[in-house]
């Protein structure tokens, strides 16, 4: 068996007296697509800040590729510089042309030379279907061109794990599948994903494995076929009937 | 279960791409309609114009004092024989503007930067840098003039003499620092937290992220602010005449002396303002831009 890229162990977080995350365990072994599903507010999106030390956590243990990142003496960059995110509102830095913000960490974090840089995000562009746009200003491309430009910035530095927050949710619906296909090509590539997501049928269709988030628990976690097809839990049956309604 | 990925809806025909079509007779009408407006708006602002400068002028010349004022003041032989030494007076102010301008720039954007530093180190900095900001907002600008150009000197911590206009730069700079620090830092804390997130994800550290997404957006943001703010620095760059420097202002006040007559005093006044206007175009017109960014669509 390979390590996991990502383990948490009975991680806690509160929000003053509202418990955001209460006892979180999961591990995503290395090329595993992991969706986790779950009401808004039931804690995905803190869990994936935690992961990527945005947050800092009450209690419990993070490690990334068996080094123990939730300790407080661990190098807050270093863990995110391989770790890849891409946000629900694209967050794409707008003073920058498509090509350099992609090449932003390449160049000042990972300390390409300029024209290897280049190099990286004119291929990148070209795998994301945008090379045209490579000289422009992220405000003149639609919702979903900007969200393929961020995850193309995101895995830009072969992370070892790339964390996707809700980033379909902010689009317009026929917008949704092209950025939808380049995660399933990613996945299809081998990359590690852990994605808080509303689409269910594309949960269904590439995660490997669907986590239920409950406030603040998981409640549930198994292959697609076992969440969506014979949800054991009965607040799982209740969430996912709204969403096939 | 919703379906993301399945057949795109039918593509509707690109915009753009029809064929010229006539337009309709109602939008000719409207069409005609706006440029009567647009040539009647046109010709009551003239009129109107002409009609305000006209009763201003008739009640000034028909002051009583007026064929007086206007030879101390409006003197066009005054004018053209001050006008050499005034002017000579104003390439100082121009030097000393184009340096103050330049050290503001870099002492605020450092003074802003050191109350954005983060962690207890920092602390003995950034409580100067706002301790800083507060004193030298609060002195008038020309006590600070006093305080450094008569009273950095006299400490003879500097064997040369050095010349007055480079006291009175200082000072300037050590003012309007202040100021320009603050507006910096409402740019920096107006940059959506989201984007330090977003740099913050990719392994930048805190200096990166300030040096490289979060301050360039800040500037952009802050320019208008700057640009008033360079063109109120325009003006008070005249106040290194009471250091005893000889620039536009102080010339003029001996060429005033010289002749008996106030008209030097417009000259040097003429000079300030022809260095103003622009200035205070440029920031308009960015100002107008930038909100033309900012709400694309919509006429109100």
């Amino acid at each position: 068996m390979s390590e996991p890229v990502l383990r948490l162990e009975d991680v806690w977080k509160a929000f003053g007296d509202h418990a955001v995350l209460q006892g979180i365990d999961l591990e995503v072994d290395p090329g595993e697509v992991v969706a986790l599903i779950g009401a808004s507010g039931s804690g995905k999106s803190t869990l994936l800040r935690t992961v990527n030390l945005l947050e800092p956590i009450d209690d419990g243990r993070i490690w990334l590729s068996g080094a123990d990142i939730s300790d407080p003496r661990t190098d807050a960059d270093a863990v995110r510089a391989r770790i890849g995110v891409v946000f629900q509102q694209y967050n794409l830095f707008p003073h920058l042309t498509v090509k350099d913000n992609i090449t932003l960490a390449l160049r000042h974090v990972h300390k390409y030379s300029k024209s290897r840089a280049d190099a990286a995000a004119t291929a990148l562009l070209e795998r994301v279907g945008l090379a045209e746009k490579a000289d422009h200003h992220p405000d003149r491309l639609s919702g979903g061109q900007q969200q393929r430009v961020a995850i193309a910035r995101a895995v830009a530095t072969s992370p070892d794990l790339l964390l996707l927050d809700e980033i379909t949710s902010a689009l317009d619906p026929e917008l949704v599948a092209d950025v939808l296909d380049l995660v399933r090509a990613l996945a299809d590539d081998g990359m590690t994903i852990v994605m808080a997501t509303h689409e269910m049928a594309f949960a269904r269709d590439v995660a490997d494995r669907v986590v239920f988030l409950d406030a603040g628990r998981i409640l549930e976690s198994g292959t697609p076929a076992e969440v969506f097809g014979a949800p054991r839990e009965e607040r799982t049956r209740a969430f996912l009937a709204r969403f096939t309604a | 279960m919703t379906s993301p990925s399945g057949p795109a809806p039918a593509a509707a025909p690109l915009e753009g791409s029809s064929p010229p079509r006539e337009v309709s007779a109602v939008e000719l009408e409207r069409q005609a309609f706006r440029k009567r407006q647009g040539a009647r708006s046109v010709a009551v602002s003239l009129v109107s114009t002409l009609v305000v400068a006209g009763l201003v002028w008739v009640l000034i010349i028909n002051t009583p004092g007026w064929a007086r004022v206007q030879h101390m003041f409006f003197n066009g032989e005054v004018f053209l024989a001050s006008l050499p030494r005034v002017w000579d007076g104003f390439l100082l102010n121009l030097r000393v503007l184009a340096m103050a301008s330049v050290l503001v720039l870099l002492f605020g954007l450092l003074l802003a930067t050191l109350r954005t530093l983060r962690g207890p180190v920092w602390l003995p900095l950034r409580a100067l840098a706002a301790g800083y900001t507060d004193l030298f907002r609060g002195i008038p600008l020309i006590i600070v003039l006093f305080l450094v150009g008569f009273g950095i000197p006299g400490l003879q911590l500097i064997p040369v003499r050095l010349p007055t206009e480079f006291w009175a730069t200082i000072a300037i700079t050590l003012t309007y620092s202040a100021y320009v620090s603050e507006v910096f830092r409402a740019g920096i804390e107006a940059v959506h937290p989201s984007q330090r997130h977003a740099a913050r994800s990719l392994g930048l550290s805190h200096g990166k992220t300030m040096r490289l997404v979060v301050v360039p957006q800040a500037v952009r943001k802050v320019t208008p602010a700057l640009m008033n703010d360079f063109v109120a620095l325009q003006k008070d760059v005249g106040l290194i005449s009471i250091l005893g420097a000889i620039d536009a202002v102080r010339a003029a006040q001996i060429e005033t002396a010289a002749y008996f007559n106030f008209t030097p005093y417009v000259v040097a006044a003429l000079l300030f303002v022809l260095l103003a206007i622009p200035t205070i175009r440029l920031t308009d017109w960015y100002t107008a831009r930038v909100r033309a960014r900012e709400q694309v669509g919509g006429i109100v």
